[in-house]
């Protein structure tokens, strides 16, 4: 989130698309009604009536893995009825950058698409720079070069009738829908998204993100209160999991992975420092070196050195092009390149996109750690559906671990507060906190390298590894080394540090070595005044907008709500002056204005905004998106894999056998991969149903820890497949009879809830079905063992960008099941 | 003062988590379900669940709706039940709440004659012939506490207190419902201490959401408990 949970009180419009809120994230429905109760919208987009469906304002369904289409819609909506911000527009985004003149778009591919190794040469994606390097641009939105009017002719395509030929969601719907979000356009108004998987599990998924960051900057909601990109995540702590870089592609605090070919310390800082020639632009990812070597005195201690590259050498490498996701993580263990696989709070034999490969992957394996609280599907997959236990050499241990109750420590919500918690009740049994299981295997590792040695001791044998306190994991100091630590006494910034003082922010982070810190966007987390996460004060902020900013502690810096330099116009003055997030007042000398200070929440650094009062231009104002090097918010986006605007593809198995919004059906740079077991089925009369996967209140995941408790069974005791009552009558299914639903991958058998809350779409000139089916059941709870995995169903393919999974759209057919 | 529930269906989610904290609460075992081609279950209340939150689809105005109710006891404010069991043993009114309370001796009760005389189906009877059915948490309310179901909705559909201010609370939200959707209506506010507001017809809620004019005072022991009922508080004037 760039905003947070209580920040959705203040909106003005919420839409809710790709999440399932009321449902999946209950607790946000208490800020949810409380902006309703204000006043404020609701709308919710979704291939099936949800429980969030049933409160909003208004409701439209759309078929899954069209959401490109629906929001490039909005777009076009938005620019050719000049509801943007103009203001905002041209001063606070990258829209009237002018572009590489050799940068082109044409049916459905960017410049630079080549079609052997589908990828893309991203040469193109650039800017037309000045003679100084920094991009010449057009205040009057006029140049037809510029990002702005690129974008525009880029959407003009997304017409109404167009879009809902794709989409399903009728005109009028779109056009409720479309109408409604772009009044958040006008000062003092705050739209916001809420979304989940329902937009990452995609081929597109993360275009799909970025539309609607292309909206929220053309409608200026970034860095205001009731406004934002808002990420619900799937976990409690899954924000925290990803900052401390659970992804393989980087290291903590979201720096790069070294590659392979970059051969030293060096090669790699450079690569990791972007350079702005705008002085304007703060550019704040240019202090990456300094955070890297700080995160790497903290990983190897004493044993990092100047001279031996701050122990560069001793990490990891990513081979140049090559993805370890997991999907390839399965993919390389159903080939059996894989031998020992550690399983840790993780059930991947029902969690795994084509979870038949994942089962089957497992069996190639000479031995799986299980560390979980129960066992599990994925422990026992030897004995599951299927399997011959004799047949199979994998041999499985189970740890078991403490459930969170159970530990102290910290976790990270969405809204990104880091919020300390403490034991509860003693772990049960033999049962350890997962910070002991992985301190003590750590240790066992070191001894076993300095004894037996082996192919490359050193990375283990260097680690820093004294988290311990009597024998026990110690969480407080952990986190401390998250923090970060002055190695040496120093003066930095005219203040003055002892060696062993806990760095007090990231802005005195060094790349000398004076200073360790594991992340250095939790560096201000735990200083000498204490662990700040565990704060609980209720004091909320001068304009009572709930940013309660001494209870916990967010990332980064304690700022509450990210880019809110972009919530003031130029002068410093809040466009919403009574929700207002920060504001500016300059101090006046001489008669001359000079800086005074910001108020409200932490900015986004303390520069003085772009003009001065009057109106006057100030040679030291910043531009309020920091964290871009050019200081912008990125209209165009040259990041990604997959091209700098989002373009609708249909999903790798889709009903339709053309794209009806250019001659590339998919999008072409997807994953694919080539085992026996990624069997793909699009436009197959096999398979004519559109299939999405989801969850329910009641249960959590893949139901591990919410299958064996009989009040939530209660409540959800079996798989189910929801659909139409028009589909149900033309298979003759009734209501609550057990099914059969097929891919080509795998099958199921689910009890049917015919319901309204499902409609056939209009696709084109053809009606398509919709089927869905929650994820959170496995065989091994509840006993029948009849109530499986719909992920048995879903591809093997997944987003360019990220390889998040596919499991949000792909082909299956239902049928009734034939008793005796 | 004597304490009330305010239940909001307009802002529910029917995320149960009041019918799982009810059961936690009060360490009700599970029920064997099946699912029926509905996300509703149990089926009905219970001996071991008070506590359903019904779902129903229904087409209104060409849109659908999909209306939840956290089904409950009413704790009516003169409680048929208690009348017909003419046993205050057995059935008996908590006094400072007006929380109308089952104890064991419900055993020796008619149960069917108890039910049926409930406007609302509420009471169910055990293997043993003892009657269950929610008992407004009297012992977390006796000790400053919510009820379970209260403390755990987290959008403000569940509210307790004192009657008089759920009273005011259930005006107020009814005034601002009716702008939106002038069918709104509270459910027999002034006969009932669980005192439901609803968007639609209550029976598209459910069949048993409001009572029939005709369902109270139908026995005999009522007859008589009636002729000594005090002046009804008239709740539904202060709109």
């Amino acid at each position: 989130m760039t905003n947070h949970w209580i920040d959705l009180k203040n909106s003005d419009c919420i839409l809710i698309m790709g999440s399932n809120a009321a449902e999946n994230h209950p607790i946000s429905f208490k800020y949810v009604t409380m902006a309703q109760q204000s006043g404020g919208k609701v709308i919710s987009v979704d291939p099936r009536f949800t429980r969030t469906s049933s409160k909003a304002d208004i409701y439209a369904p759309l078929r899954s893995g069209t959401d490109i289409a629906f929001l490039g819609g909005m777009i076009k909506y938005i620019l050719e009825n000049k509801l943007y911000n103009e203001d905002y527009v041209v001063n606070y985004t990258n829209a009237t950058f002018l572009l590489n003149k050799d940068f082109s778009f044409k049916d459905g591919l960017f410049s630079g698409f080549d079609s052997q190794k589908k990828s893309y040469n991203k040469s193109t994606w650039t800017f037309d720079n000045d003679e100084k390097g920094a991009p010449k641009r057009d205040l009057t939105l006029k140049d037809p070069r510029s990002v702005f009017n690129a974008l525009k002719n880029h959407y003009s395509r997304y017409n109404l009738a167009l879009v809902s030929r794709i989409t399903g969601t009728s005109e009028a719907d779109l056009l409720e829908v479309y109408k409604t979000y772009a009044a958040t356009g006008a000062k003092g108004k705050a739209g916001t998204i809420m979304y989940a998987m329902g937009w990452t599990q995609h081929t597109v998924g993360v275009q799909n993100i970025r539309s609607m960051s292309i909206i929220q900057l053309l409608l200026a909601n970034m860095g205001v209160a009731g406004g934002g990109v808002n990420a619900l995540r799937g976990e409690s702590n899954v924000q925290g999991s990803t900052d401390q870089a659970l992804l393989w592609h980087i290291l903590p605090g979201y720096t790069a992975m070294p590659k392979a070919s970059q051969a030293s310390l060096d090669v790699f800082l450079a690569s990791i420092k972007p350079e702005s020639k705008d002085p304007m632009s703060v550019n704040w990812k240019q202090n990456y070196p300094k955070y890297a070597v700080s995160m790497f005195k903290s990983f190897f201690g004493e044993n990092a050195t100047k001279e031996n590259e701050f122990g560069y050498q001793l990490l990891p490498k990513a081979e140049d092009g090559k993805s370890y996701t997991w999907l390839d993580i399965f993919d390389e263990m159903y080939k059996g390149s894989i031998k020992g696989f550690l399983a840790w709070g993780m059930n991947p034999a029902c969690s795994s996109t084509n979870a038949g490969k994942a089962r089957k992957a497992m069996t190639k394996l000479d031995w799986m750690v299980n560390v979980n609280l129960f066992d599990n599907e994925t422990g026992s997959f030897w004995k599951g559906p299927g399997m011959k236990p004799s047949s199979i050499k994998t041999e499985v241990f189970m740890l078991p671990a403490a459930v969170s109750v159970e530990k102290e420590g910290s976790i990270s919500n969405s809204g990104r507060w880091m919020q300390w918690r403490y034991e509860g009740p003693k772990p049960l049994g033999n049962s350890k906190p997962d910070g002991d299981i992985i301190m003590e295997l750590g240790n066992m590792l070191k001894e076993a390298y300095k004894k037996e040695g082996g192919k490359f001791p050193d990375a283990i044998l260097k680690l820093k590894w004294d988290y311990m306190t009597n024998g026990k994991y110690d969480p407080h100091k952990i986190a401390k080394e998250i923090n970060g630590y002055f190695l040496e006494d120093a003066t930095v910034m005219n203040q003055q540090f002892k060696k062993g003082d806990l760095v007090p922010s990231f802005v005195f982070l060094q790349g000398d070595g004076k200073t360790s810190s594991g992340n250095w966007i939790y560096c201000g987390s735990y200083t000498n005044k204490g662990n700040m996460s565990a704060r609980r004060g209720q004091k909320d902020v001068a304009s009572n907008i709930g940013l309660y900013p001494e209870f916990a502690w967010a990332w980064p810096v304690n700022r509450r709500i990210i880019y809110n330099r972009a919530s003031v116009d130029m002068t410093g003055k809040p466009n919403d002056e009574k929700r207002w997030v920060v504001k500016y007042t300059f101090d006046q000398k001489d008669g001359k204005y000079v800086p005074g200070k910001w108020e409200g929440d932490i900015p986004d650094g303390p520069a003085p905004p772009l003009s001065n009062p009057d109106g006057t231009a100030r040679a030291d104002g910043k531009y309020p998106f920091i964290m871009q090097k050019d200081g912008l918010g990125a209209i165009f986006g040259p990041g990604l894999v997959d091209g700098p605007f989002p373009e609708h593809y249909e999903p790798l198995e889709c009903p339709v056998e053309k794209n009806f919004m250019s001659g590339q059906i998919t999008n072409p740079t997807i994953p694919v991969y080539g085992t026996d077991a990624d069997k793909v089925a699009s436009c197959d009369p096999r398979f004519p149903y559109v299939g999405t996967t989801y969850r329910v209140s009641e249960h959590w995941q893949t139901g591990l820890m919410t299958r064996p408790q009989a009040w939530l069974l209660e409540l959800q005791p079996q798989v189910f497949v929801e659909m139409s009552e028009e589909l149900a009558k033309l298979k003759s299914i009734k209501n609550g009879e057990r099914v059969k639903v097929a891919s080509v991958r795998g099958s199921i058998e689910c009890t049917a809830v015919v319901t309204k809350r499902f409609k056939p779409f209009k696709i084109g000139d053809s009606i398509v079905h919709e089927i869905g089916m929650p994820y959170n059941f496995g065989w091994r709870w509840p006993v029948s063992g009849k109530e499986e995995s719909p992920n048995l169903l879903t591809p093997s393919t997944g987003d360019p960008n990220t390889r998040i999974p596919e499991t949000k759209a792909f082909m299956v057919n239902i049928s009734k099941i034939k008793r005796g | 003062m004597s304490k009330s529930f305010f239940v909001d269906t307009t802002v529910c989610t029917a995320c149960r988590g009041c019918q799982v904290a009810c059961k936690q609460w009060k360490n009700l075992p599970a029920e064997n379900t099946v699912n029926r081609g509905t996300n509703e279950n149990p089926a009905d209340v219970s001996f071991n669940t008070y506590k359903v939150v019904r779902m129903r689809e229904e087409v209104i105005d060409g849109k659908l709706k999909w209306l939840f109710f956290p089904e409950q006891c009413r704790h009516c404010v003169e409680p048929p039940c208690l009348d017909t069991a003419g046993d205050k043993s057995a059935i008996y009114k908590d006094e400072a709440t007006g929380a109308v309370i089952y104890t064991a001796k419900t055993k020796g009760l008619n149960a069917k004659e108890i039910i049926e005389s409930c406007p609302y189906n509420i009471p169910r009877k055990g293997k043993d012939g003892t009657l269950a059915k929610c008992d407004m948490c009297l012992d977390r309310v006796q000790n400053g506490l919510l009820p379970a179901c209260v403390k755990t909705c987290p959008t403000g559909a569940m509210n307790f207190g004192e009657r008089e201010e759920m009273l005011a609370l259930a005006n107020k939200r009814l005034g601002e419902i009716k702008k939106i959707c002038p069918s709104a209506k509270l459910l027999d506010p002034d006969d009932v201490r669980v005192i439901y507001l609803v968007a639609y017809n209550p029976e598209l809620y459910h069949k048993f959401a409001v009572a029939s004019v005709f369902d109270f005072g139908i026995t005999r022991q009522m007859a008589l408990a009636k002729m000594f009922r005090p002046v009804k508080n008239i709740a539904s004037g202060l709109v």
